[in-house]
């Protein structure tokens, strides 16, 4: 039988698309129940107005994620205290895209969205690497032949090959450890720019990630963990 | 005015409203969600000995406002910037009008910018031009997440909104404050994109673009299109109170902006009632970009805060300035620095 600490542990694997931290790390999760195959899993927001976009696919990610363990036939998430709570459960409850969600409102499904976002996790998750690299001493012609398997192992090594993956920019262990937003490798003439906005883009993921932890935190009274 | 040190700063406020979100003028649960939301930045963001209650918060007098600002705050001028939210609050948030009515008693003090939204059509432009004859407007204040029937937002780079800014141009509105929200059409798109702010800053070489809360949360997008239009400003409303809470991060953002779009096109402001202007002017005249970052973000000088507080905006809005609070080479009126190369 599903337990409780499977469906967390499956949750895991989704994510803020904007932020590009898990559900759970984020405190988005307030409450897993299951019964018998029937999974329901509880989400809140820091504010009631986040964008419903981002929100209708931590929603829908959340279910193909839950629905996809073993022994759970129904996998219900219910998005609660969002201004569009009501449209994305019901949406995503029967199975239905964002378009179908919001009728009149959106124009397409949200791919390109995710895919703009992974890019710039991406580009957050390079730059805090060729930061480590140099902390380290390495120099800059480094960054430049280091190979993919070479990265230092973390979580941000292991993100980014997942989101070179997911992005089809090719995540061969023999492949280029940096590519830029086109997957072509980073070269020796790219690095000072490419470090510069690498990490504007980590400061800027940073600093909205921890501003959604400060108003969920306002938002729901909660202590410090 | 604001002394430290010997030094004296002018001080403009770019960015103040005289909201009503009390529950009479609440239309429906949006109302109340929206109020609810501001309020949580309020609280999570301002020193403890700021906080209001949630009932001041929603409907405050003017008396706080003028006490707070001007009596006991160091604001020499301070522009509202409307924002009419008319589908949430029965008599909508702050209009224009509200805000007037409070110009014309103190006249020296404030100023108010007015608002056009392009989905009003034809129609909206002669209420423009009314708006911009009576009230003597040099400035629009812009919601693109602005709902409308069933529309949850517009863009800057539409025909409508081109038909709009040349109305402005031809009026003698200069400033447009753009404010991005959590919504848009189509909502498949993120609403926070500023491209749309580039697009229409080039087509429109003679306006000025102040970008509110410097495009947070798409610092990087805003830096990326500023650096390359010199008449894309970066408005520190919500980005200041960081100041107090995340005193790094703050560091960071300010840092990028330096190095992104220079020390005349930043402008200060509170978006009070949201916080206080007083504790944000005291700490920002203090402040110094961390040592640990200085090699990469470099330090920010005296010469610099008095530029983002109050000249860089007392020169887009022609206000007098005291010659012992200018900078040098700050009278020539240079606008904007220089876009740096990054294609």
């Amino acid at each position: 039988m599903t337990k409780v600490a499977d469906v967390l542990d499956a949750l895991e694997g989704v994510r803020d698309p904007e932020l590009d931290q898990t559900l759970v790390e984020l405190g988005f999760v307030t409450d897993v129940a299951v019964e018998g195959a029937t999974v329901a899993v509880r989400l809140r927001l820091p504010t009631y107005f986040c964008a419903p976009n981002f929100a209708y696919l931590m929603v829908v990610d959340a279910r193909r994620a839950v629905e996809t363990l073993d022994g759970v036939e129904v996998a219900r998430i219910a998005l609660e205290d969002h201004f569009t709570a009501e449209e994305i459960n019901a949406a995503v409850g029967r199975d239905a895209g964002f378009t179908e969600a919001f009728p009149g409102e959106a124009q397409a499904e949200l791919h390109d969205l995710r895919a703009l976002f992974q890019h710039k996790a991406l580009i957050a998750r390079q730059g805090r690497l060729c930061d480590e690299l140099l902390a380290a001493g390495r120099g800059e012609e480094d960054l430049v032949t280091l190979r993919l398997h070479e990265l230092p192992a973390g979580a941000d090594a292991d993100r980014c090959r997942e989101l070179r993956h997911e992005l089809g920019l090719g995540a061969d262990p023999e492949g280029p450890a940096f590519v830029t937003g086109n997957g072509t490798p980073l070269t020796v003439a790219d690095v000072p720019r490419f470090l510069r906005f690498a990490r504007l883009v980590a400061r800027s993921l940073e600093g909205n990630a921890g501003l959604c932890r400060g108003l969920l935190k306002t938002r729901y009274d909660l202590t410090d963990p | 005015m604001y002394e430290s040190k010997g030094r004296k700063y002018f001080v403009v406020d770019g960015h103040v409203h005289f909201w009503d979100a009390s529950p009479e003028n609440q239309a429906n649960k949006y109302g109340e969600g929206f109020i609810n939301c501001f309020y949580d930045y309020h609280k999570n963001l301002s020193p403890e000995e700021y906080v209001w209650p949630l009932e001041k918060y929603q409907k405050y007098t003017e008396d706080d406002l003028i006490h707070d600002l001007f009596e006991i705050g160091y604001v020499d001028k301070a522009i509202f910037q409307p924002t009419y939210l008319k589908d949430f609050y029965v008599k909508g948030f702050n209009t224009t009008e509200d805000n007037g009515a409070l110009v014309r008693k103190y006249p020296d003090k404030l100023i108010t910018n007015g608002a056009f939204d392009p989905r009003h059509g034809e129609e909206g432009l002669k209420v423009l031009e009314a708006l911009v004859r009576e009230w003597g407007l040099k400035g629009v204040k812009l919601y693109t997440a602005e709902w409308y029937g069933s529309s949850k937002g517009w863009k800057l780079n539409e025909y409508w909104s081109y038909r709009y800014l040349e109305k402005c141009e031809e009026l003698g509105v200069k400033n447009i404050h753009v404010h991005k929200g959590p919504t848009i059409w189509p909502l498949n798109r993120d609403a926070f994109d500023v491209h749309d702010v580039d697009h229409a800053a080039s087509h429109f070489p003679e306006l000025n673009f102040i970008v509110e809360h410097c495009g947070l949360p798409r610092l990087e997008d805003f830096c990326w299109i500023a650096t390359q239009e010199p008449n894309v400003y970066g408005g520190l409303a919500v980005v200041m109170p960081f100041i107090h809470s995340r005193p790094k991060y703050f560091g960071q953002v300010v840092g990028e902006l330096l190095y992104w779009i220079g020390e005349d096109r930043i402008t200060f402001a509170s978006d009070y009632a949201i916080w206080q202007p007083n504790w944000l002017i005291e700490k920002f005249v203090d402040f110094q970009i961390p040592e640990d970052m200085q090699s990469e973000l470099g330090t920010i000088s005296d010469d610099q805060k008095a530029k983002i507080l109050g000249l860089n905006l007392a020169r887009l809005y022609g206000f007098e300035v005291p010659p012992e609070m200018q900078v040098k080479g700050q009278e020539e009126g240079a606008i904007g620095s220089d876009p740096l190369s990054v294609a």
